[in-house]
């Protein structure tokens, strides 16, 4: 696996930018289960207030025990981490009073109904209930579950549990909501429309988000950073548009009319990295691609050459994601107690 | 944004709501509810009158040949049958207390009914760990303490009001209660029954809280119910067991829970040293296994 050389510039860019508040600070957060199995290996980042941060990676990476620790149902082995400035060991209860969580799992009781589940999660924090009567109405509203508050949730679709499962996680007002693969198992509209509560409620509470997911397009469109973990390590950090950039920038493919090699020419143009020619098409790597093959073209017409075909392709999430853990997203073995809650998960989804 | 303003931090916010969970998912579920009503009917119908040891020791039970009847004057075996009833009332009082087996099995059912209920409260656990939803309760302020104990009152609760039906039921059957009862003794029954469900469901949680399959408290249930049902006065009195299961009977919980209810409701004379040895046996007993039921829960809820 290569160094990462955006991990460095990161922290050094965050040495500098550290003035807006830092909200989630983890350092060298360590679990090691049984003493040997070492799950989680020496995380550390930060996440500033009102991000929206993701975290990538595959099944048994890592990524639910590090959320696990920072919603203090796990202790840490070893390392630190704090939520608002407070440490979630030793102040564990106020992290708890200030976080929401929107659990992978439906875990709405079924056989009551939207509203009774949204009170139970109120009493769990301990919210009378006159101020819990009324957010819990406000915030039905937001997820657009009123009509549907005195049914049972077994009557409920995928996408409207998962919208009960987010007015529950934000039902004590919390500054930090803790996402854990929020839209598993929904459909393409209905992962879309959860997209837009979550982005409406970030918006209404200016809340910092921390999410994992398994929909890399997702964690493109909506999170500021991204880190993807692997084996229990942070193998890279940044936003998603500077990961990508560091793969060696935009593939910019062209053929000429002339019978010539231009290979020489092309790499005098700035920013152009490595070019290769394969079957009468040049391969061209670059930063910022649309930026370059304007200058490509240009300088090709100086010297009397005509441009036939040009294409532009962006590096995906996926490419990046690849190029760093070594393995595509989908393949990976899970422990059995996690695919049975999945399952579970997907089979209530698609009611 | 003041999270904390409007927050009552009492150590056991909490408590009522996930107990109410769990009660919830029986009185809202209809056919749950009547089914757990249905049950004990069907338990005192069929098993109490099935099981009608009285009728053993009558005269009728006796076929006597016609030749020897014929030895006798109806004067006689008029005196003989009437001497063989009251033998069956002298049997029935000496082996079970009471005349009447259905009072005697239908005190037994109801620390059955106790046992069978609690079980479930292990089982919850499992399925509140493998769908999520215990992850999410601790990431909540709720105390660990208060996760496992409104495990354990929601079981207690339940299996209180069982019982109640249960001898609310078996009145019409022919319960029969004892002289030395009066309506306060009730409340003595209860007081037992809540001791030994609390003992009862924190063994259960204890024993599941670190499994994740939802087959280990099935067969934990399955080892422990009948041993602890049948080692157990329940359906048959102690005294008339061979030895070796008396040894057994006579440490399991359940034989003091259903002497004390007994004594309580059944029997015309009260032994009250002996209602004291069951109280207390009974009261250790919940005391030590709902201490250790609460130490390894949260224990491992804090892992």
């Amino acid at each position: 696996m290569k160094p990462p050389r955006s991990l460095r510039k990161l922290t050094e860019k965050l040495a500098v930018v550290n003035v807006t508040e830092e909200v989630i600070k983890v350092e060298g957060l360590t679990k090691i289960f049984n003493k040997h199995l070492v799950a989680v290996d020496h995380v550390s980042f930060s996440v500033k207030q009102g991000e929206i941060f993701g975290f990538l990676g595959p099944n048994g990476a890592g990524k639910t025990t590090t959320i696990n620790m920072l919603i203090t149902v796990l202790k840490p082995t070893s390392g630190k981490a704090s939520i608002l400035g407070y440490d979630i060991a030793k102040e564990a209860n106020a992290v708890r009073y200030s976080i929401g969580v929107v659990p992978q799992e439906y875990t709405a009781d079924e056989d009551l109904t939207g509203i009774e589940n949204i009170l139970l999660c109120a009493d769990l924090y301990g919210i009378p209930r006159e101020v819990s009567k009324k957010r819990a109405e406000e915030l039905l509203e937001l997820v657009e579950l009123t009509k549907f508050k005195d049914k049972k949730v077994q009557t409920y679709s995928g996408g409207m549990r998962r919208r009960l499962e987010l007015a529950c996680g934000l039902i004590n007002r919390p500054r930090v909501l803790f996402l854990d693969e929020p839209t598993l198992g929904l459909d393409v509209q209905t992962r879309a429309a959860t997209w837009n509560y979550i982005k409406k409620l970030k918006k209404e509470f200016g809340m910092t988000l921390f999410m994992t997911t398994h929909y890399l397009e997702e964690a493109d469109a909506l999170c500021d950073r991204i880190a993807i973990i692997d084996h229990g390590k942070i193998v890279v950090i940044g936003t998603p548009d500077e990961l990508k950039e560091n793969l060696g920038g935009d593939i910019i493919t062209l053929s000429i009319k002339q019978d010539a090699d231009i290979t020489n020419l092309v790499k005098k143009v700035e920013r152009v990295k490595e070019v290769k020619k394969d079957d009468g098409m040049y391969l061209i790597k670059s930063e910022n691609g649309e930026v370059t093959a304007p200058l490509i073209i240009e300088s090709l017409r100086k010297e009397g050459y005509v441009v036939t075909k040009l294409s532009l392709s962006k590096p995906t999430l996926n490419e990046v994601y690849l190029q760093y853990t070594g393995r595509s997203i989908r393949d990976t073995e899970e422990s059995p107690e996690t695919v049975f809650a999945q399952r579970h998960t997907m089979r209530r989804a698609r009611m | 944004m003041s999270t904390a303003n409007n927050v009552t931090k009492s150590k056991i916010h909490g408590l009522w709501a996930l107990t109410n969970r769990e009660l919830k998912k029986w009185y809202k579920a209809p056919v749950v509810f009547v089914l757990t009503l249905i049950q004990p009917v069907i338990w005192l119908g069929l098993l109490g009158n099935a099981l009608n040891l009285s009728s053993l020791f009558s005269a009728d039970s006796i076929q006597i040949p016609p030749d020897i009847i014929m030895q006798f004057s109806p004067a006689q075996i008029a005196a003989l049958s009437q001497f063989f009833n009251g033998l069956q009332d002298q049997i029935m009082r000496s082996t079970f207390g009471t005349t009447s087996y259905l009072s005697f099995m239908a005190v037994g059912m109801i620390a059955f009914t106790a046992l069978f209920t609690t079980m479930f409260s292990g089982m919850s656990v499992v399925w509140d760990r493998r769908l999520g939803f215990l992850n999410k309760v601790l990431s909540t302020p709720v105390s660990r303490g208060v996760i496992i104990v409104s495990k354990v009152l929601s079981a207690t609760l339940r299996a209180m009001f069982q019982a109640a039906i249960i001898l609310i039921i078996a009145i019409p059957f022919g319960f029969t209660f004892g002289a030395a009862f009066t309506p306060l003794n009730i409340l003595g029954v209860f007081a037992m029954l809540f001791l030994i469900c609390m003992g009862l469901s924190s063994m259960f949680i204890a024993i599941n809280v670190r499994s994740t399959r939802i087959e280990t408290p099935m067969a934990v249930t399955n080892l422990l119910n009948l041993p602890l049902t049948f080692a157990s006065s329940a359906f048959f009195p102690i005294e008339r067991m061979p030895e070796w299961l008396q040894v057994v009977a006579k440490v399991n919980p359940l034989s003091y829970t259903i002497d004390g209810m007994r004594q309580l409701l059944i029997f015309d004379t009260i032994n009250y040293s002996q209602l004291a040895l069951d109280f207390a046996f009974v009261g250790i007993f919940a005391l030590v296994l709902t201490s250790i039921g609460i130490v390894l829960s949260w224990r491992f809820l804090n892992k």
